[in-house]
C-alpha cells in the first residue's frame, strides 16, 4: 500500500502545475482581446486577431513554410533513420558507435553551433537563402528523433520471428516488408511526429540559416516579438500552441505521449 | 565474405553519412578553423590568414568575461531551481493514483513541445511592468516591481522552458524504485524524513545528477528565453554570438564563442558520463 502525499505536497504541487500553464494560458486569454492592447478580456470577447492573423502580410506565408519545411524535414529523417536503425541494432560492424553517436550528436550539439556551422558551410557553396538546403539543415536536427524511437522498436521485440521467416525461405526484402515494417511502423510514425514538432520550432539554429524568402514561423515570431508587442503575437501564440496540441494528440493516439516523453508507458 | 557483411550495414547508412558528414562534420570543421581566420572590419573573415587573436580577445577582454560568468551563472541557477522544484514534483506524480498519475505527468511535460518563442512571450505577458504579477504584487502591497529584462525574467522563464528535462531522468529513476525497499524502512520504524533521504534519495540521484547536467548545458546555449525577455542588457553567450553575426559581421569572433561554449558543454558532459555512465543521450528528448 502506497502512503498518500500530504496537505503541503498537494499544495507544492498544485504551484507547480499553475507556474507550468500560467504562461500558455494567459496567451489564450489575450487572444481574445478586443482592445488594441495587451489585456485580459473580461466582457466581451473578439476574434479580430486571429482575423489580423490570416490578413498580416506575410505571417500565413511563414506558417505555411515552416508546414512545408518540417514536413519535408520530417520524411528525409524518416527515410534516413529506418535503414540506420537497422543497420545499428542488427549488425555488429567496425564503425557502428562512431555511426550512432554522429546520428545522435545534433542533441547535444548546441541549436546554436549547429546554426553559424550551417552559416559558415552555406556560405560557402552559395546555398544562403535556399529552400532546399534549409529542408537539409533541419532533416540533421530531426534526424536522432526518428533514429531513436525507431531503435527503441527495433529493439523491442523477438528477434525469432525473423529467422522463423528467414529458416522458411523468405527473402531480406520480404522479412523487411512484412514483418519488420509493421511491427515498428509505431516507432516510424511517432519519430515522424517527433521529428516534424521539433523542426517546426526550431528558432535558433534556423534563425541564422534563413532568409525573408525562407523565413519561418518561429523565426518570423521571434522577430515580431522583438520589435513590436501586440495581441497578433498573441493570436498566433495560440494558434501554434493548438497546432502542438493536435499534433501531440496524434501523437499520442499512435504511439503513446508518455512512452515518448518517459521511454515507457 | 567478412567484407561483405561488413557492407551491408554501411551501405544502410550511407544516405544519413553522407547527410551528417557534409551538412555536420564538415561545417563543424569549417567553424573551427572559421574562429582562428584573420578578422577585416572591411572584408570580414580573411581565410589564409591564422591567429588566436579572437581566443585570447574572448579570454582577456572584461566584457567578453562578464557575458560567460552572467551565462555560466544563470545556468547554475537554473539547474538548481530546476532540481528543488523537479525532484519533489516528480516524486509527488509518482505517488499518485492512475488516472492523476499519467494525466499530471502530460500536463508537465508536454509544454516541452510548445515553441520556445511563445512560452517565452507567455512570460514576457506575465511579467511585464502591467502584467498579472505585477498587479498581484501591487494588491499585495509590495508595488510595481520591474522585472522585464532583467536576470529575475531570464531565469523564471528558463526554469519554465527547462524543467521537464529535469523531470524525466527522475522520474525515469524512480520507475527503478522498488516500493517495497521504501515501506520495509518505514515498517522498520525509520521516520518519514529518513526514509526519503536514506533511502529515496539516494538511488533517484543518478537522475537527479543527470537531470542538472543537462538543464546546465542547454541553458547556457539558450538563445529565445534571453533574446526576448533579457533583451540588450541581459546577453548571454547564445545572444552574444547572434549580435555579432548579424550586427557586427564579425564571424570569426562569434565562431570563437560558439566554440568555447560548445567545448565548455563537452567537457562537462565527458567528464559527467567518466564518473556517472553514458544516460545523456538515453534520456534527451
Amino acid at each position: 500500500m502506497q502512503r498518500r502525499n500530504g496537505t503541503l505536497a498537494i499544495v507544492f504541487h498544485c504551484l507547480v502545475i499553475g507556474f507550468i500553464l500560467s504562461p500558455l494560458l494567459i496567451i489564450v486569454l489575450v487572444a481574445f482581446t478586443p482592445e488594441n492592447t495587451l489585456s485580459i478580456p473580461t466582457s466581451n470577447f473578439s476574434l479580430r486577431w486571429f482575423k489580423a492573423f490570416f490578413q498580416h502580410s506575410d505571417l500565413p506565408s511563414a506558417f505555411f513554410n515552416s508546414i512545408k519545411l518540417s514536413s519535408a524535414a520530417a520524411i528525409l529523417a524518416t527515410c534516413i533513420a529506418v535503414p540506420s536503425a537497422i543497420a545499428i541494432s542488427r549488425y555488429d560492424f567496425p564503425g557502428r558507435n562512431f555511426i550512432n553517436g554522429l546520428f545522435l550528436s545534433p542533441i547535444i550539439i548546441p541549436s546554436l553551433v549547429l546554426g553559424i556551422a550551417l552559416l559558415r558551410f552555406f556560405s560557402a557553396v552559395g546555398g544562403t537563402g535556399n529552400f532546399g538546403w534549409l529542408i537539409l539543415a533541419h532533416t540533421i536536427v530531426a534526424t536522432p528523433y526518428t533514429l531513436r524511437l525507431i531503435m527503441a522498436a527495433l529493439i523491442g521485440y523477438d528477434k525469432s520471428i525473423e529467422n522463423a521467416a528467414y529458416s522458411l525461405g523468405a527473402s531480406s526484402w520480404t522479412v523487411f516488408r512484412r514483418i519488420i515494417l509493421p511491427i515498428i511502423l509505431p516507432g516510424i510514425a511517432g519519430g515522424f511526429l517527433l521529428a516534424f514538432i521539433n523542426s517546426f520550432d526550431e528558432v535558433t539554429m534556423t534563425i541564422f540559416v534563413t532568409s525573408p524568402s525562407t523565413i519561418t514561423l518561429p523565426v518570423r515570431m521571434y522577430m515580431y516579438a522583438t520589435d513590436s508587442i501586440d495581441p497578433l503575437m498573441a493570436a498566433v501564440a495560440t494558434l501554434n500552441i493548438v497546432f502542438t496540441a493536435v499534433v501531440m494528440g496524434l501523437i499520442d493516439r499512435i504511439y503513446g505521449m508518455e512512452k515518448l516523453l518517459v521511454g515507457k508507458g | 565474405m567478412n567484407f561483405k557483411k561488413n557492407l551491408i550495414p554501411w551501405a544502410l547508412s550511407l544516405p544519413g553519412l553522407v547527410l551528417f558528414v557534409s551538412l555536420l562534420l564538415i561545417p563543424m570543421l569549417m567553424t573551427v578553423v572559421l574562429s582562428f581566420n584573420v578578422y577585416d572590419a572591411d572584408v570580414g573573415a580573411v581565410s589564409g590568414e591564422y591567429t588566436i587573436a579572437h581566443y585570447l580577445k574572448v579570454l582577456g577582454d572584461s566584457y567578453y568575461y562578464e557575458i560567460f560568468f552572467r551565462t555560466y551563472w544563470i545556468s547554475l541557477c537554473v539547474a538548481l531551481i530546476c532540481m528543488v522544484i523537479g525532484v519533489p514534483e516528480a516524486y509527488i506524480i509518482s505517488r499518485m493514483r492512475s488516472p492523476w498519475r499519467s494525466i499530471m505527468l502530460l500536463v508537465v511535460l508536454a509544454p516541452l513541445l510548445v515553441s520556445v518563442v511563445v512560452r517565452a512571450f507567455g512570460w514576457s505577458l506575465l511579467l511585464n511592468s502591467t502584467g498579472v504579477v505585477n498587479s498581484l504584487l501591487t494588491l499585495a502591497g509590495i508595488g510595481p516591481v520591474r522585472m522585464m529584462y532583467t536576470e529575475i525574467a531570464v531565469i523564471i522563464a528558463l526554469v519554465h522552458v527547462m524543467l521537464p528535462f529535469m523531470v524525466i531522468p527522475v522520474w525515469t529513476s524512480l520507475q527503478k524504485l522498488d516500493p517495497a525497499v521504501e515501506n520495509a524502512a518505514l515498517s522498520l520504524n525509520a521516520s518519514y524524513f529518513t526514509t526519503l533521504t536514506r533511502v529515496v534519495f539516494p538511488q533517484v540521484m543518478p537522475g537527479i545528477l543527470s537531470g542538472t547536467i543537462i538543464v546546465f548545458g542547454l541553458t547556457a546555449s539558450a538563445f529565445a528565453i534571453p533574446g526576448l525577455l533579457g533583451g540588450r542588457r541581459i546577453k548571454m553567450a547564445a545572444t552574444l554570438v547572434f549580435d555579432l553575426y548579424k550586427n557586427d559581421l564579425n564571424w570569426p569572433l562569434g565562431a570563437t564563442i560558439a566554440i568555447i561554449l560548445l567545448g565548455v558543454n563537452l567537457a562537462i558532459i565527458l567528464t559527467y558520463n567518466r564518473f556517472f555512465e553514458s544516460r545523456y543521450k538515453k534520456i534527451l528528448g
